[in-house]
Order: C-alpha cells, then sequence, then structure tokens
C-alpha cells in the first residue's frame, strides 16, 4: 500500500525508529535521574544507562567507549572539535586545513577561528566532489595542526577517502577531524582502520533523538585533547559540561547498536530503490546526477534537470513528497548551493537540482509514485519553460546577454 | 513556506502559456531575468494597430512557483487592455493579488519588467520611440 506523504529528505533529518523511542520513554517517566548524581539510585540508574549507550556508540565506530563526549548534536561537535583542538594545541601552531564543501557548522567555525587569529586554508573540490589528496598534502605546513574533511558530503552524498586524507595527516603529525553526520550508521566507519583522530556525528540522522550527538576524541596513538567549548560541572571528563541528556543519550546508543544490525540489510534494499529511482530518473532527457556515482552513500541521489527551477519542481509535488533542492529560492539568501557550485556547475544547474535522501522506512511503492510525479512535473515545467524552447531550438543560451538581476 | 491559494492555482493551472510569433509586427516580446538567477520569463503581446488594443498575451518562464504564478497573472491582466493601461500595471498589483511574501516580491517585480520590456520591443517594431524606465528596485 503506497502511504502519503512520502519522505525523502533523509539527509536534513530521519524519523525515529520505534524500537529507539521504546528504549527511551523509562528515562523520562521512572528512571529520571541525573547521571551525575551519586547518592542515591535514581543517579546510579541513570549513569548505568549512560555507560551502555557509550558502548553502544563506540562499537558502532571502533572506538573505546572512554573515547565518546556526548554532546547535543553535531554542530556542537564540529565547534568543540575545530575550536578545541585550535585552543589546545596553540603552542603547535595555528593553521588548519578544510574544504569549500563542507558544512556550514564547519565552515563557520573556521571563519571565526580566521577572526580569532588563525589561518584556514579551504581546498576546492574536483567535479566529483571529492578532493584532491595531492592538493591536500601540498597545503600542510609546519603550522598545520588540523585537516577537517567531512566523511560524506550532506547535499550529494560523496565519500571523500577518509583512509587516504588519514595516511597524509599521519605523515605529517597532523591530527584529522571529520564531520561523520551522514556517514556514521550508514555506512562501515571505524575510527582505527580509517585513522580518525575527531568525529562529531548526530543521532538523528540515524534514527534516534534530535537533540543529542557525539565527539570521538582518541585516546591512544596519539592522545588526543580538546579545550572545552562550554564550562561548568566538569561532566564528559571536563571536555562538555552540563547535564547529560540521559534518555536521549539512551535513544542514542539504541539508534547506533540498531543501524549496526542492519547496516548491511537496511543497504541493500535502500541503495537498490535509489539506483532504480536514479535509472529512471535519466531517463528524462538532461537530467544529471551531481557528484560521484562511484563514492557515494547508498541513500543519497542528487540530480539536475536542466531548465526547470528547482522550487518550481519541487512545487508540483511536495504536498506529497519531501524533498530538497538546491535552488536559491528555496532560502531566503537567494544564492543557489554552495556546493553544486563548487562542483563547478552553473548556477542555472544548481537551481535545477533535487536532492533525494532515501531510508529505512521509504518504500517501493513511494519511489515509483516520485518517479512518476517527478517525470510528469518535469515535462510540464519544461513546456512552460523558456530556456527549454531555446534550447530545443539549438539556441546556445550562454551566447545570450541575459538582463541579470 | 506555504504558498497562496491563488499562487497554487496559477501553478497548476496556469493561464496563456505558450509562444507568439516574434517575428510578427504587431507582436511584442519581453525576456527578462537569467538562469543564474533562477527566474527567466518571457512574456509576449499581441496589439491590434488599428486600436491599440492587446488582443493577446503568452508567456514561458523558468522558475520557482511565484514566478510562474506573477507571470500567469500578468498575461491575463494584459488581455483586452490598451498598452497605454497595460504600463501602468506595478508589481505591487500583482504582490497584492497574490499574496506573494517579501521574499518573492522579485518574482513581481520580474513580472512587470516583462511587461515593460514587451511594451518597449512592439514599439520599437513598430517606429516608435523606447519608453524609459526607471531602474527597478527590487531584485
Amino acid at each position: 500500500m503506497l502511504k502519503l506523504p512520502i519522505y525523502l529528505d533523509n539527509n536534513a533529518t530521519t524519523p525515529m525508529d520505534p524500537r529507539v523511542l521504546e528504549a527511551m520513554t523509562p528515562y523520562f517517566l521512572e528512571h529520571y535521574g541525573n547521571a551525575a548524581s551519586r547518592n542515591h539510585p535514581f543517579g546510579w540508574e541513570a549513569e548505568e544507562a549512560v555507560d551502555y549507550a557509550r558502548e553502544q556508540v563506540a562499537k558502532l565506530i571502533g572506538a573505546d567507549p572512554k573515547e565518546i563526549i556526548f554532546t547535543s548534536g553535531a554542530t556542537e561537535g564540529d565547534n568543540l572539535g575545530i575550536k578545541g583542538i585550535y585552543e589546545m594545541y596553540a603552542s603547535k601552531g595555528n593553521h588548519i586545513i578544510t574544504a569549500t564543501t563542507e558544512h556550514k557548522a564547519v565552515l563557520d567555525t573556521c571563519k571565526h577561528i580566521e577572526k580569532s587569529g588563525g589561518e584556514v586554508t579551504y581546498l576546492q573540490v574536483q567535479p566529483d566532489g571529492l578532493i584532491d589528496l595531492k592538493e591536500l598534502e601540498a597545503a600542510i605546513k609546519p603550522t598545520t595542526i588540523l585537516i577537517a574533511i567531512m566523511y560524506a558530503n550532506n547535499e550529494i552524498g560523496v565519500v571523500m577517502p577518509i583512509k587516504e586524507i588519514s595516511a597524509i595527516a599521519r605523515k605529517h603529525g597532523v591530527l584529522l577531524f571529520t564531520d561523520g553526520t551522514q556517514a556514521v550508521g550508514k555506512i562501515p566507519v571505524d575510527v582505527n582502520k580509517d585513522g580518525i583522530d575527531l568525529m562529531a556525528f548526530t543521532a538523528h540522522k540515524m534514527y534516534g533523538p534530535k537533540g543529542v550527538g557525539a565527539l570521538y576524541v582518541r585516546r591512544k596513538n596519539p592522545r588526543v585533547k580538546v579545550t572545552a567549548q562550554i564550562d561548568g560541572g566538569g561532566h564528559e571528563r571536563g571536555m562538555r559540561s552540563g547535564t547529560l541528556n540521559v534518555p536521549g543519550i539512551v535513544g542514542f546508543g539504541k539508534a547506533c547498536e540498531i543501524c549496526m544490525l542492519d547496516m548491511e540489510e537496511d543497504t541493500k534494499r535502500i541503495s537498490k530503490m535509489r539506483d532504480y529511482l536514479e535509472t529512471e530518473l535519466l531517463k528524462l532527457e538532461e537530467a544529471y546526477v551531481n557528484g560521484s556515482r562511484e563514492h557515494r552513500l547508498p541513500h543519497v541521489a542528487n540530480i539536475s534537470f536542466k531548465h526547470v527551477e528547482g522550487e518550481g519542481l519541487l512545487m508540483g509535488f511536495n504536498k506529497n513528497i519531501a524533498l530538497s533542492s538546491g535552488s536559491a529560492c528555496t532560502s531566503a539568501s537567494l544564492e543557489p548551493s554552495y556546493v553544486l557550485k563548487a562542483l563547478g556547475l552553473g548556477d542555472d544547474l544548481a537551481h535545477s537540482s533535487l536532492r533525494f535522501g532515501l531510508g529505512r522506512f521509504t518504500t517501493d511503492e513511494q519511489i515509483e509514485y516520485t518517479i512518476k510525479a517527478i517525470s510528469e512535473t518535469v515535462l510540464k515545467l519544461r513546456e512552460m519553460s523558456p530556456l527549454w524552447e531555446m534550447y530545443k531550438e539549438g539556441i546556445d543560451l550562454s551566447t545570450i546577454e541575459w538582463a541579470a538581476h | 513556506m506555504a504558498y497562496s491559494e491563488k499562487v497554487i492555482d496559477h501553478y497548476q493551472n496556469p493561464k496563456n502559456v505558450g509562444t507568439l510569433d516574434k517575428s510578427a509586427k504587431n507582436v511584442g516580446t519581453g525576456l527578462v531575468g537569467a538562469p543564474e538567477c533562477g527566474d527567466v520569463m518571457r512574456l509576449q503581446i499581441e496589439v491590434d494597430d488599428a486600436t491599440g488594443m492587446i488582443t493577446d498575451a503568452k508567456f514561458k518562464t523558468f522558475g520557482c512557483g511565484s514566478a510562474i504564478a506573477s507571470s500567469s497573472l500578468a498575461t491575463e491582466w494584459l488581455k483586452g487592455k490598451s498598452v497605454d493601461e497595460a504600463l501602468k500595471i506595478d508589481n505591487m498589483d500583482i504582490v497584492e493579488e497574490l499574496n506573494l511574501p517579501p521574499v518573492k516580491i522579485h518574482c513581481s517585480v520580474l513580472a512587470e519588467d516583462a511587461i515593460k520590456s514587451a511594451i518597449n520591443d512592439y514599439r520599437v517594431k513598430n517606429g516608435l520611440e523606447e519608453i524609459k524606465f526607471e531602474e527597478s528596485v527590487v531584485h
């Protein structure tokens, strides 16, 4: 049975898995203690639950539980990881290397660091969305303390060559921070095999609750330390003060456990749907996949439909299908996606893009419906598009002098 | 952002989508906007030379729902108006009619620009002087 509306914006957030909610409920109602209360059973229960969740989270990424710092989410993890290293390692240097397609939580953190006297190199990406490893290595200087490159991109789903990046970082004695938000729980991530020193990630992208995440901080080979950004009661080994969000952490742990158990099967099923969706949509004329198709998350596709505008396209079906677009019109800024522009896409193609994020609860029927609805809307809007008419008449649109606004 | 009923109606049932013969002497064509900005409107008017009345209007638009609705509405308003009356169509009339939010006002500005541009094209073709308009404020 077809279930409407269809949610295909799983890169923005995922629905909670009912099993996660079930695990959390008692920690709101019965075991509501503060995990830092050492003198009564309420506190002990809460602490025990947090310890167990910490193990579940650590296990998913091959870490030691002591290396997990609970945060409010990935944005906080990005801030703590990057600013925390910048401050802790100030005596070693002040240079950070990142890339132009990082999430705003990383880019704006880096801008903040620049304002306070740090130096940041922003690597360009190649047309497939991946960084050039030679450029990365060439950017390393004696003052470089950190490389901050995301595991997988939120808009186009491309997966960075993290192992190769960490090998370069190790070779030069530089730490590697990665924003694992989109990757953890979806593809195998192992901090030791991948050589990651710090990694931020969050529960709500993996069927857990919003408002809880973690920063992985390596304790051995090398031992990494970050300067706290929130001061207070010295929770989380002094790196992140604040009363622990016990129900959230319990849910995060459960979500990690489920991801670990179901990953193989979920991936097989979801990637099959994604590939089918993509194959069918690419049957439309002038439709292009943005970013590498080879190095990509199994549940993501970003496609541009030339000569139709993304928001106009969404309007054709957004009552029934939840999707996101790289079009300027979806944001107040009127600027199209900076990630798509970084791939070298013209603004016109960036405006024409849709991002599909499939998930655990996506069904074959929903994908069939989506293919039909999008194909019909693209055809309808092209009939209405002056650019499509010109294209069909063989006019080279780049030769027209547009009255730019 | 939620769209107004009127925007949704124009988007779902756009009025006067199509193409007039741009080489015809009594047809004026305005092409405004740019693909990089995410909006391109082409608006055309067909004028009865004897009466100066707009007998037909067509549009094609690349853009969001509000841009499509603005141009669809503009063609509806143009039909049956004289060229002089058409010049009086103000973008704020479109904003009001479609309940456009502030972030979409540029769509109405584009529609007004398209009308003026089509009228000037018609005037130039018929040996009349091009009208100079003040630069639109919102872009």
